[in-house]
């Protein structure tokens, strides 16, 4: 997919903020009622006017620098123009001319190549509305509109169209999902967290927008359904328009929404409420506060605990797996943490597609590693003990002994294969006539006398080390 | 037996009743009475106890009807006070009822107003000036103490000048703009109308200083006492006479009386001389693009669906929409935002609106560069006195050229005072004087010294 060209603009809400982006209304909108969150400034009641949320700002300086941006002297807020119900002004509050940091970079990893991609601007604006229908949109008689989430503070990033696969989209949309999760100031996890618009192109083809885009898989799947449509015109000789196409969730598809000659006409002009904000000079104490983000962390758990690169790349990508590894780390061998950390614990976790959040403490995953350190469980016991405390939680000590997980000592397993000899005569003469089952046999009577709590590699041992002397 | 602020208001609420001025759309009877009642037993006090005043319509009052003169408006009633009316509550002030003013504050007659027109106490042919004409004939027509107006382009100096009374149009930021439902945010203020400087000094006290809630308000380290200045003492003070703000159209009667003005003063110690601000003349175009611009978006709100108008069967958003802003805005506030619309388009953004803007600097530098010699300017308010009900209704232009001196002082950001300086017959004419960003103290002296040794606040025949 050499010749593709993606470009995407990213809409993040800052749902880690208090409050929204230009009244005191809280952002926690999970479970609420319909139109609860709501002031006159929200609601754009006549005379009510906004004020910026200083915390915002600082949210949107911190992911500039962070994405590698300048941060601009002076940014404004614009009024975007439109009518629709969800939009109570009748315009938009956004940034435009002069947003609050641009040109920056990110570089994303694809297939193990590091490509640097070009960001153009991040700018901050203020969520609509949201429509509730009855049923789906063609079939509801009527549409109501709650406005809770009116005036939740968004953050635009916007790439250069140097994306070259769907794939290398979504590695995109991870990381910086990654870096906004480092600096704390977005829980990716939430619905309408994050929405993506994005522009596709052929090389010398006519650029495609497509819109709402609202879920991390659904951003590689209109890709890939967009690439393949516009390849399919290509192929057969059909010109691509440039147009804004929407994208459809549920079947998987982009539709068209306007062409170029139906263009929005959004007449952005200064907002007037606000005034504009001198935010270079928040950068430098700003600078300071930024936390330590993936790739110098990265860089550090090399440093610091001896792992691999491929490790230390998985344990850092997310800033809650980092945490937990050096939780584990700081009590035991880090080497062997990560191995648990990012291969096993990760792994179970991938394939129940669950979060980290949804593990168990730091604590249990210690004592489980204490437990295979010692040699009172194997690494299989290890692995069982993990899948238990996902899939049904608990203590780790009381799995062990409920599953009678605990490796028997070798004393017990010398004394059950001496047992174990003395009562199968007839077995150690077939084993020394060369049949080689009668060995097999005579392990499995030793697992059955341990309950099977012996390890079977000592007990292969101990056995022939027996038979070799009789 | 009702103490004496409620009997007072009994008779204020009996006079208007009674009155043909039509200065007001709402009457705040119960709640006024209340607060009367409770003044006369001390349990509210404050700079402003008991004194009957009057709101227009465009500033937020909670709990009682706030229309802008529109019909779009009908039935709305907010769920909060503008910050303005907060502070003359917290000052014990009486809240008379809110006053008729030309629809969204886009007129200067009041007679664009849903309402009715509202009529000039000294002469009921006659406009009130606009666009706050209803504080204006309110004030005028002993309807109730004081006022509040706004000044977009003059909306407060005018009718100020045509009612016989003093306004004030304060430094853009110095009184907070929550709770004033905007035509043009970025010109107006809300400003004292008043039948003596003295009260309207004091009214400003009250409704002055910073307001977190408005990012525009400004944050001045101290808070000026504007009583303070209310000195009888001119001497030394420089005025300089702007020779643009005497163009063709103005009375000759206007002129002669606001020369006159500055006459008196110049006895009383003050200097003139004349000053030219070059860039007056392109001051009209430019104020008219930028508050239709701000208007075409402030005014985008008003859609029926969370307040005000709703008739008729409701059909698909756009078709509602439109159906009830046509049925809603009156011929003017169409226009306006028709204009602004079309101003604010790609391809006609850097035509008009920008180059309006570069032409709010050049206006802006012409004041900074004349208050390098001189404390303040004097100058007609408005180029004649009132005019007939209906005289310039069918022509919009003539009306807007009426604006000519007023609204360069909102592009400025600059405050000015509009006091009564003399007659036409028996029609008041008012005499402006500006200052720089926050000079009200100079214009609230120089103001107070004209008034205290002259003998032009009177009031109309029969009042």
């Amino acid at each position: 997919m050499s010749d593709v060209i993606i470009g995407l603009e990213v809409h993040c809400q800052l749902n880690k903020l208090n409050s929204k982006l230009f009244c005191g209304c809280s952002t926690r909108q999970q479970g609420l009622e319909p139109n609860v969150m709501t002031c006159p400034v929200c609601l754009g009641l006549p005379g009510a006017l906004p004020v910026i949320n200083k915390k915002a700002v600082e949210y949107a300086i911190m992911v500039g620098l962070a994405l590698n941006c300048k941060i601009a002297e002076h940014t404004q807020f614009y009024r975007k123009n439109y009518y629709y119900p969800d939009l109570p002004r009748g315009f938009q509050i956004t940034q435009y001319d002069y947003p609050i940091a641009f040109d920056g970079v990110l570089t994303v990893d694809t297939d193990g190549e590091e490509r640097p991609i070009r960001i153009r601007r991040v700018h901050m604006e203020e969520d609509p509305g949201r429509l509730v229908h009855q049923g789906s949109i063609e079939t509801s008689k009527f549409v109501l509109v709650d406005y809770n989430r009116s005036g939740m503070p968004l953050l635009e990033v916007v790439t250069e169209p140097d994306l070259r696969s769907p794939k290398e989209a979504r590695r995109f949309i991870n990381k910086l999902r990654n870096i906004l999760e480092y600096l704390d100031v977005f829980d990716g996890s939430l619905e309408g967290a994050l929405r993506v618009d994005a522009n596709v192109s052929l090389k010398g083809g006519a650029r495609v927008e497509i819109k709402n885009i609202s879920s991390y898989k659904g951003v590689e799947r209109a890709l890939l359904f967009e690439i393949s449509r516009q390849q399919n015109m290509r192929r057969r000789g059909i010109r691509v328009v440039q147009e804004t196409r929407h994208y459809d969730d549920e079947r998987n598809c982009t539709i068209t929404l306007r062409t170029k000659e139906q263009a929005e006409e959004y007449r952005y002009y200064p907002e007037p409420d606000l005034v504009p904000l001198a935010v270079k000079s928040w950068e430098s104490e700003l600078k300071g506060r930024l936390p330590e983000l993936p790739d110098a962390k990265r860089e550090r758990f090399k440093r610091q605990y001896g792992i691999s690169d491929s490790h230390a790349k998985v344990l850092t990508a997310e800033i809650r797996v980092a945490n937990y590894y050096e939780r584990v780390a700081e009590r035991c061998d880090p080497r062997m943490a990560a191995t648990w950390v990012a291969d096993y614990l990760k792994g179970e976790l991938n394939y129940r597609d669950r979060d980290i959040r949804d593990a168990f403490p730091p604590e249990k995953m210690v004592y489980i590693l204490e437990q295979l350190s010692n040699g009172t469980i194997t690494d299989k016991g290890a692995v069982e003990v993990i899948r238990a405390l996902l899939d049904e939680g608990g203590d780790p000590k009381d799995i062990i002994l409920a599953r009678n997980l605990a490796k028997v000592e070798t004393d017990i397993t010398r004394a059950a294969v001496a047992e174990v000899l003395k009562e199968n005569q007839a077995a150690i003469m077939d084993y020394k006539a060369g049949k080689a089952q009668a060995f097999n046999y005579l392990v499995g009577m030793v697992m059955k006398k341990t309950g099977g709590r012996a390890d079977p590699a000592e007990v292969n041992l101990l056995l022939r080390e027996s038979l070799e002397c009789t | 037996m009702p103490g004496q602020y409620e009997e007072s208001l009994h008779k204020t609420f009996d006079r208007i009743k009674r009155s043909r001025l039509n200065a007001y759309i709402t009457l705040n009877v119960e709640d006024a009475i209340k607060t009367a009642k409770a003044v006369d037993e001390g349990r509210v006090t404050g700079r402003l106890a008991g004194v009957p005043v009057a709101v227009k319509d465009c500033i937020t009052t909670k709990g009682l009807l706030t229309t802008c003169g529109s019909k779009i408006l009908s039935g709305y009633v907010p769920p909060f006070d503008a910050e303005v009316v907060a502070r003359l509550k917290r000052e014990g002030a009486v809240i008379v009822g809110k006053t008729n003013m030309d629809e969204f504050a886009m007129g200067t007659s009041t007679e664009s107003s849903y309402y009715g027109p509202t009529r000039n106490p000294w002469d009921l042919s006659r406009v009130p000036g606009g666009s706050s004409g209803g504080s204006g004939a309110a004030v005028a027509g002993l309807e109730c103490r004081m006022a509040l107006g706004t000044d977009t382009g003059g909306s407060v100096r005018c009718p100020a000048s045509f009612c016989g009374i003093v306004g004030i149009k304060p430094t853009y930021g110095l009184v907070s703009r929550y709770g004033v439902v905007a035509y043009a945010n970025s010109l107006e203020q809300v400003g004292p109308m008043a039948r003596n400087v003295s009260d309207a000094a004091l009214l400003l006290d009250v409704i002055a200083g910073h307001d977190p809630k408005d990012s525009t308000s400004v944050d001045t380290a101290d808070k000026v006492s504007y009583v303070n200045y209310l000195i009888d003492d001119v001497k030394g003070l420089k005025i300089g006479v702007p020779k643009e703000y005497f163009g063709e159209g103005t009375d000759k009667r206007v002129e002669n009386a606001v020369w006159s003005a500055i006459m008196r003063l110049n006895k009383l110690g003050a200097d003139y001389r004349e000053v030219s601000l070059p860039h007056t003349k392109y001051a009209l175009a430019a104020y008219y693009i930028i508050a239709m611009c701000e208007a075409s978006s402030n005014l985008a709100r008003f859609d029926g669906l969370r307040y005000g108008l709703r008739t008729g069967k409701d059909e698909n958003w756009h078709t509602t929409f439109s159906r009830i802003r046509a049925e809603g805005f009156g011929e003017e506030v169409k226009r306006r935002i028709m204009l602004g619309t079309y101003a604010l388009s790609e391809g006609y953004y850097g035509k008009y609106y920008l180059k309006a803007l570069k032409v709010r600097t050049l206006i802006k530098q012409d004041f900074d560069k004349a208050f390098k010699d001189v404390d303040i300017l004097a100058a007609p308010t408005m180029p004649f006195p009132a005019f007939r009900i209906g005289e310039h209704v069918d022509d919009p232009l003539s009306m807007y050229m009426a604006d000519v001196n007023t609204v360069p002082v909102n592009l400025a950001g600059v405050p000015s005072i509009s006091v009564p300086c003399g007659f036409a017959g028996n029609l008041p004419i008012g005499i402006q004087f500006i200052g720089g960003l926050f000079d009200e103290p100079k214009l609230i002296r120089t103001a107070y010294t004209f008034e205290l040794n002259t003998d032009f606040q009177k009031l109309p025949e029969g009042f």
